[in-house]
């Protein structure tokens, strides 16, 4: 369990402990935000077609609410349905390393 | 006489002390950069020896780097995702000029006479004109669709007559401005369709197509009437059918032009789309493997080769334009980013970016010639592309 992630989860409202992935299954996944979400969002995300992924233009925004957006896309922009690839603990994972500053 | 011959050798010293330097006297036909997104790196290239001769950093977040080309085919203009642009001479292999126009820049493309660069940008949303020689801002055109409200600008193409064409992502609009002065563009608006995601010319220059992502349709223009305004081809190609995810947007230019025809991708389908050129009716589809992102000609227009979004960016796929079936299918590496066709596309040079490797196939026999150690490859950008209208 991450330290950092705890208060996130607490002020999401949702005291549910996530799994914390696998050291290889973590690094696939910054792999995976950095170069495949970062196509559109920018590999440092700060944007580009989507918007900016930094824990400045995240703070205040319901987790749910992201994890959502991650795992079932937003119909009306080109954000797509990532659940074929992400469980959705892991969606929370990146949430949290995004909100707390994103790991290289 | 006197004048003339200090003039000459003048010139002679200039081709001595250049000669001086570490790179001989040559030309820079068969060069070309590969972009190294994740390090700010550009690897020099040669496609006559297959290799690299040069590297230069510090060009800040690549991600995303386009490239456009002086007249002299000397300069290469990159254009980084953080809005730097850099000015970087083939020859010397040394950055010329560096400036951050910029928040956030997607590309760029260069006018007819070549005396302006001009960058396309995210935010703040609008087209930014410079000096080619210099890099000094020559005038701006904020891509303010309604009153307050800026869009990304997308599809920026240069149209013969030093103007650009380039499409409105949140606006829905074609703009062309014309940089006859530079320093006081004029701007023409047409409306588009929903949420243009690229553009292109055809290689005469005749045509501006902008790709729709938030319809089905492609928007056209004819640049020789543009009195007529825009007007879709392609409509209803998915059929109302439910759209596959798209995790990567597909990329426009000027080389999907071949054999008469349009070759484009779909959106949210895995299908190359194949319009004719004259009619833009619609004459086939062709099934791929995936969401198709670089759909892209072959210079005699025998071949399209096609690479695809993730998850099936490790496969690239070769359409003979004769039959319009698919006459190849080939692994090249994992996350195949790009394509480039040497000047006459004996051989064409893929990046893959996991690979960290460049890999260059013949066209003709589709066998293996060689690849280049590169740190995440994605854009490669030959120098040929400084004749390309559209480019």
């Amino acid at each position: 369990m991450n330290i950092l992630a705890l208060p996130f989860l607490f002020l999401a409202g949702s005291a549910i402990a996530i799994a914390e992935p696998s050291p290889a299954r973590q690094k696939e996944l910054v792999h995976l935000v950095r170069q495949d979400c970062g196509s559109c969002h920018g590999m440092t995300l700060q944007g580009g077609l989507g918007p900016a992924l930094l824990p400045a233009t995240l703070a205040g925004k319901p987790v749910e609410g992201l994890v959502a957006t991650i795992i079932g896309g937003r119909p009306g922009t080109p954000m797509p349905p990532w659940h074929r690839f992400l469980a959705e603990d892991e969606a929370q994972w990146i949430v949290m390393k995004l909100m707390a500053g994103f790991p290289q | 006489m006197k004048a003339i011959a200090n003039t000459l050798l003048a010139g002679l010293l200039v081709i001595l002390l250049g000669a001086c330097g570490s790179v001989p006297l040559r030309g820079t036909g068969d060069l070309g950069l590969v972009i190294e997104r994740a390090s700010g790196h550009v690897t020099l290239v040669n496609t006559s020896t297959r290799s690299a001769y040069g590297r230069i950093g510090g060009l800040g977040d690549l991600s995303h780097a386009s490239v456009v080309y002086s007249r002299d085919a000397r300069y290469a203009f990159i254009f980084g995702r953080d809005g730097g642009l850099s000015k970087i001479d083939l020859l010397e292999g040394r950055i010329v000029k560096r400036v951050i126009q910029s928040g956030n820049a997607i590309g760029g493309s260069i006018s007819q006479d070549g005396r302006i660069v001009v960058a396309q940008n995210y935010s703040p949303g609008g087209i930014k004109a410079f000096d080619s020689e210099t890099l000094e801002l020559l005038s701006e055109v904020p891509a303010e669709f309604e009153p307050g409200r800026y869009s990304k600008v997308v599809g920026l193409a240069d149209v013969p007559g030093n103007k650009f064409a380039y499409a409105l992502f949140d606006g829905g609009e074609i703009w062309i401005s014309d940089f006859s002065d530079p320093k006081r563009p004029l701007t023409t608006r047409y409306p588009a369709g929903l949420q243009p995601y690229d553009g292109l010319i055809t290689p005469d220059g005749r045509h501006y197509l902008a790709g729709l992502f938030g319809e089905d349709g492609i928007a056209l223009i004819d640049l020789w009437q543009p009195e007529k305004g825009a007007r879709k081809i392609l409509e209803n190609y998915g059929r109302g059918e439910e759209k596959l995810p798209v995790f990567k947007m597909p990329h426009l230019r000027g080389w999907s032009v071949a054999a008469g025809r349009a070759w484009l991708p779909a959106i949210g389908r895995h299908e190359v789309l194949v319009a004719d050129a004259s009619t833009w009716k619609e004459t086939g589809r062709v099934a791929v493997k995936g969401q198709p992102v670089f759909v892209m000609a072959s210079p005699d227009g025998r071949q399209i080769w096609v690479n695809f979004a993730f998850p099936d960016n490790g496969w690239v796929q070769v359409i003979d334009t004769l039959s319009g079936k698919i006459v190849q299918t080939l692994a090249p590496g994992r996350a195949v980013l790009h394509m480039e066709f040497t000047p006459r596309g004996e051989a064409v040079w893929l990046s893959a970016r996991d690979d960290n490797r460049v890999v260059i196939y013949d066209t003709k026999t589709f066998a293996k010639l060689g690849s280049l150690a590169a740190d995440a490859p994605s854009g490669i950008f030959f120098s040929s592309r400084a004749a390309r209208i559209g480019f």
